[in-house]
Order: C-alpha cells, then sequence, then structure tokens
C-alpha cells in the first residue's frame, strides 16, 4: 500500500452531502479522498432543485451566497392543486425571506454542486473524479477502504462515507439498505426552460433576485401518483413532474408524456409561454422517508444524503440538499471525534445516527413519517385537487341565479364524489400525517 | 407530444462502447407488465414481437428500470468513470 492509497477518510460521491463533508473534514485537517464518477461533480446530478435552510452551509462558507452559483433565494412558495382544466392555490410571499441566510435557493446542480466540490478540494481534499467506486474493501467486518473501477483502484481509509446517491448501491452491498420496491421511488423527470430573466420578474411577480417555487398535486401528472413542480431560477425554469415508479408502471404511462401534458395545463402553458428548452433530465428520488430508512452506519462506515434516503418528501415540504448537506457535517464530525480517539468500531460509528436523532435530519423524517404514505392516497392524488377546483368554480361562478351559502355549495361538490365518511377519514389521516 | 429523440438531443452523452445496461432477455419473453418501457425515463426499452429490445447509449442513469422490473431481469451498473450523461444545465 502506498501512502497515495491510504487517506483518513474516503468520501464517495461529490453531491451535497459528500462535498459537505469532505469539505468540513479538510478544515480539520484530516486527509480525505473526493471521489466521483462524473467528469466533474454535479454531471450526474438533478434535483429542482431548491436548497432550503441555506444557513447550514454558511457555517463552512459564510455569506458564500454572495459568490455561489445560487439562482435565486425564494421569496415566494405556491400550492397548487390542479384540475382538469383549472388550479386553485395557496400562494404566499414574505419580505422576511429577503434578508441572509436567506430561507431557500433555487440552484443547478451542475453548476453548484461542482463549486461546492471545488470548496472541498481548496480546502485541501483529493477531488478524483471520472472514477466510478465498485465495492467496499474489508478486514473482517470492518470497512478499510474501496475499490475504484481501474488499474491498482483500491484506496485505503478507516472511515468510508457513502454519499454515493440515490441508487444507494455501497449501502447495499454492506447490508445496510434493502433492495428498492418500486412504491418506494419516484422518478423525476425535468426540463430547464430559458428565458429572459426580466420576463421572468414580471410573469412572477419577482423583484431583483427573488425566487419562486410552485409545488403541484392533482392533474398535473394525471391518475399517476406524483406531482409537479416549477421554480424560477435566474434566466431559466425548471419544470418537472415526480411521479411514483410503481404507479407510472401501472398505469402505463411515460412520465415524459406526462411533463408535456403538464406544461399544457392552461395554468401552466402561460408560465412557460417561450420558454425554450436547454436540457432534459431525470433522476431517481428515495421519497419513502422514516419507512425506508436504512441502518445508517457499521464499523468504518457511516451513510449521508440521498444514499441513506434523507429525502423530506411531505406534500407542500420537498427538500433533499438541506438534509444531504446536515448529514454530511454530521458525519464530518463523526469522523473526526473517531479520528480523534482512534477508535472507527461500529459503536463509535453509531454516533453519527445519535448526531442525526439531535438534528432536523431524523426529527423531521419521523415527526413526518404519515406523510408519504398520505400523500399517495388515491382520492388526494387523483380525486381532491379536481373537486376543489370544482368547488371553487361552483362559489365564484356567477350566472344569476340565487346563491347558496358557501358551506352548503363546497359540501354539495364534495359530496357528489366522495361520502361524508371517507372525507372525514381523509381529514383525519391528513392531520395525523401533518398537523398534530 | 414531443418525441423523446429530440429531448435526448438537449443532453450531452459520452457514450461508451461496453455496455452499462444488461436484460435477461429470457425472463422478458412470457412478461406482460413490461414495467420498463414505461419507466424508462429515455425510452430505451421496447419490446418488438415478444422480444426485449433496449439501448444503453442516450441513458440518463437514474435506475428507475431495475427498480421497477419485477423479474430483475434488468443488470444495471454505472458507465464507466467519466463516461454516460453528463448534465450541464439541470
Amino acid at each position: 500500500m502506498t501512502t497515495n492509497q491510504q487517506f483518513d477518510t474516503i468520501v464517495v460521491g461529490a453531491g451535497p452531502a459528500g462535498s459537505s463533508a469532505a469539505l468540513a473534514m479538510a478544515r480539520a485537517g484530516l486527509r480525505v479522498a473526493l471521489v466521483e464518477r462524473g467528469e466533474y461533480a454535479g454531471a450526474k446530478n438533478v434535483s429542482g432543485a431548491a436548497l432550503y435552510a441555506p444557513g447550514l452551509l454558511a457555517e463552512l462558507l459564510p455569506n458564500y451566497w454572495e459568490e455561489a452559483p445560487v439562482e435565486r433565494y425564494l421569496t415566494r412558495r405556491v400550492l397548487s392543486f390542479l384540475g382538469q382544466k383549472s388550479a386553485l392555490s395557496i400562494d404566499f410571499r414574505t419580505d422576511h425571506f429577503t434578508q441572509p441566510p436567506y430561507n431557500g435557493f433555487t440552484t443547478l446542480r451542475p453548476k453548484f454542486d461542482r463549486w461546492l466540490a471545488d470548496k472541498a478540494l481548496q480546502a485541501g481534499a483529493s477531488l478524483i473524479t471520472s472514477t466510478v467506486v465498485d465495492d467496499l474493501l474489508y478486514q473482517g467486518e470492518q470497512v478499510i477502504g474501496v475499490r475504484c473501477r481501474r488499474e491498482q483502484g483500491e484506496l485505503y481509509a478507516p472511515i468510508v462515507i457513502a454519499a454515493d446517491g440515490a441508487n444507494a448501491f455501497l449501502a447495499k452491498k454492506a447490508g445496510l439498505q434493502h433492495e428498492f420496491k418500486a412504491e418506494e421511488m419516484t422518478l423525476g423527470v425535468k426540463e430547464v426552460l430559458r428565458l429572459d430573466a426580466r420576463v421572468i420578474e414580471e410573469r412572477f411577480n419577482l423583484t431583483d433576485d427573488e425566487g419562486m417555487a410552485t409545488e403541484y398535486i392533482g392533474f398535473a401528472t394525471a391518475n399517476v401518483k406524483g406531482g409537479g413542480f416549477l421554480y424560477t431560477n435566474r434566466d431559466t425554469l425548471s419544470i418537472g413532474v415526480v411521479t411514483q415508479i410503481a404507479s407510472l408502471a401501472q398505469q402505463r404511462v411515460k412520465a415524459y408524456e406526462l411533463l408535456d401534458q403538464f406544461k399544457q395545463h392552461p395554468s401552466v402553458a402561460p408560465l412557460v409561454r417561450d420558454a425554450v428548452p436547454i436540457e432534459y433530465s431525470a433522476h431517481m428520488i428515495p421519497e419513502g422517508g422514516w419507512a425506508m430508512l436504512p441502518q445508517l452506519s457499521r464499523g468504518g462506515l457511516l451513510v449521508v444524503g440521498d444514499a441513506a434516503g434523507f429525502v423530506f418528501a411531505a406534500g407542500l415540504f420537498l427538500e433533499g440538499m438541506n438534509f444531504a448537506i446536515a448529514s454530511g457535517l454530521a458525519a464530518a464530525t463523526t469522523a473526526q471525534e473517531a479520528h480523534a480517539a482512534g477508535n472507527f468500531s461500529p459503536a463509535s460509528m453509531a454516533r453519527y445516527r445519535r448526531r442525526l436523532a439531535k438534528s432536523f435530519v431524523l426529527q423531521d423524517l419521523k415527526r413526518y413519517r404519515r406523510a408519504p404514505a398520505f400523500i399517495n392516497n388515491e382520492r388526494l392524488q387523483n380525486v381532491y385537487p379536481e373537486l376543489f377546483c370544482q368547488a371553487a368554480e361552483n362559489v365564484f361562478r356567477s350566472d344569476g341565479t340565487p346563491r347558496r351559502k358557501l358551506g352548503r355549495t363546497i359540501y354539495q361538490t364534495m359530496h357528489n364524489k366522495v361520502s361524508l365518511r371517507s372525507m372525514l377519514r381523509d381529514g383525519w389521516q391528513a392531520a395525523r400525517a401533518l398537523f398534530f | 407530444m414531443q418525441p423523446i429523440e429530440e429531448r435526448l438531443e438537449l443532453v450531452r452523452f459520452r457514450v461508451d462502447k461496453t455496455a452499462h445496461i444488461r436484460v435477461n432477455s429470457e425472463a422478458c419473453r412470457d412478461c406482460d407488465t413490461t414495467p420498463c418501457v414505461y419507466v424508462c425515463p429515455a425510452g430505451l426499452f421496447e419490446l418488438l414481437g415478444g422480444e426485449m429490445h433496449f439501448s444503453y447509449e442516450h441513458c440518463l442513469e437514474c435506475g428507475t428500470c431495475y427498480v421497477a422490473c419485477e423479474r430483475k431481469a434488468i443488470i444495471w451498473d454505472y458507465p464507466r468513470g467519466g463516461w454516460g450523461v453528463s448534465f450541464r444545465a439541470s
């Protein structure tokens, strides 16, 4: 074993989780290898992509938003229920999200992830791109390194951090995660559309660098379980649909056809008019939440980010990058402590989970553990959005006939399609999933 | 509907000579649900005359196909480092 194959920690995957971990550990003086299979960090990475809780990263990179390739800071959040020809939205906008550290940014991952990996590199980590890690190396039960797909591709370190993304191959090989079921995973497909920055600001009621994130439920994905999203970037829009893989297969629909339909919806089409597609992309998302959480460590190994299923998909929340960063930083701290104590045992690595249990990462996932199943409720997906829109239509319809009171109008619209019993049950489920 | 081929023209691929997707086509022969055909976001799978045809060149590397395949007939791995898809604007 030569010294250029020996590190203090090896991080597999230079997404937000891996690069945050590598940056923090390099700053702490550890010898870090950051291994990335793309020709550059971010080359394989796709998400909406909204980065919430941007202050997390500011602990390592104060005021990073002044130089980082972030697109717009989010001041406007919209949740929209789509019927076939109508939409009913909750549209929130605040001036309180306009000041550093902000509440969220839109980003484009190939740019943002590359920038963050470069920060790790500048801090002293060895960034090794164009390199696939095929497996872990063991001594007994202890992970002691990785095998890269190249001649003499063995790299050694007492700690490996698996930040290898949604497919979680390393966690599966280490026996920490099960083979995924099509009900647990969603597929996101997305287009980035070029549109003049001024047009974006006027069209979406934004001032300067302000941005908007809209999540859609209902007809956004026809009768397939899932939802749509539309985010504003500097001079592009990110638009996409996220669909449960099992549901897609069941309905025998293609996700990109749903995306086409979504873009043509009467409430979406005017927003993307004249915007020119510049890239199409796809990615798998582990949206199962708490129920599909893997074991997070074993001797010499920690699992972070998407690889650990740290995606918070709870309807009006759709977060992942902040979970990735927070888990990467927690893993980095665990690695530092382990090195200080010279102890890489399963018990030492298990401190990582305890650290996460004190942070929003595990607390949010646990608290909202009923949300993923609730969001995939058949009626919430395919019945209520249309009914909400119909109810609104009946309330606002003005046709010269006497008006009933609102309660009766709304109740009758709903009751036409759903029994009171079902409504109460769904209301209770919503309450349990999201409210208390 | 925009054809998928047109969409994929917007994406940069560095195509390796060896495929990173393998399919056990024996298992596909009497498969009547063919989830891979529907879930692949690049439309890479096609059942023609009872025979599963697929290409790997324009794979977006999401992994959805092998998760969806109930028969576990798809053997899917990452392409060689530096090869395959490179997103630039997403």
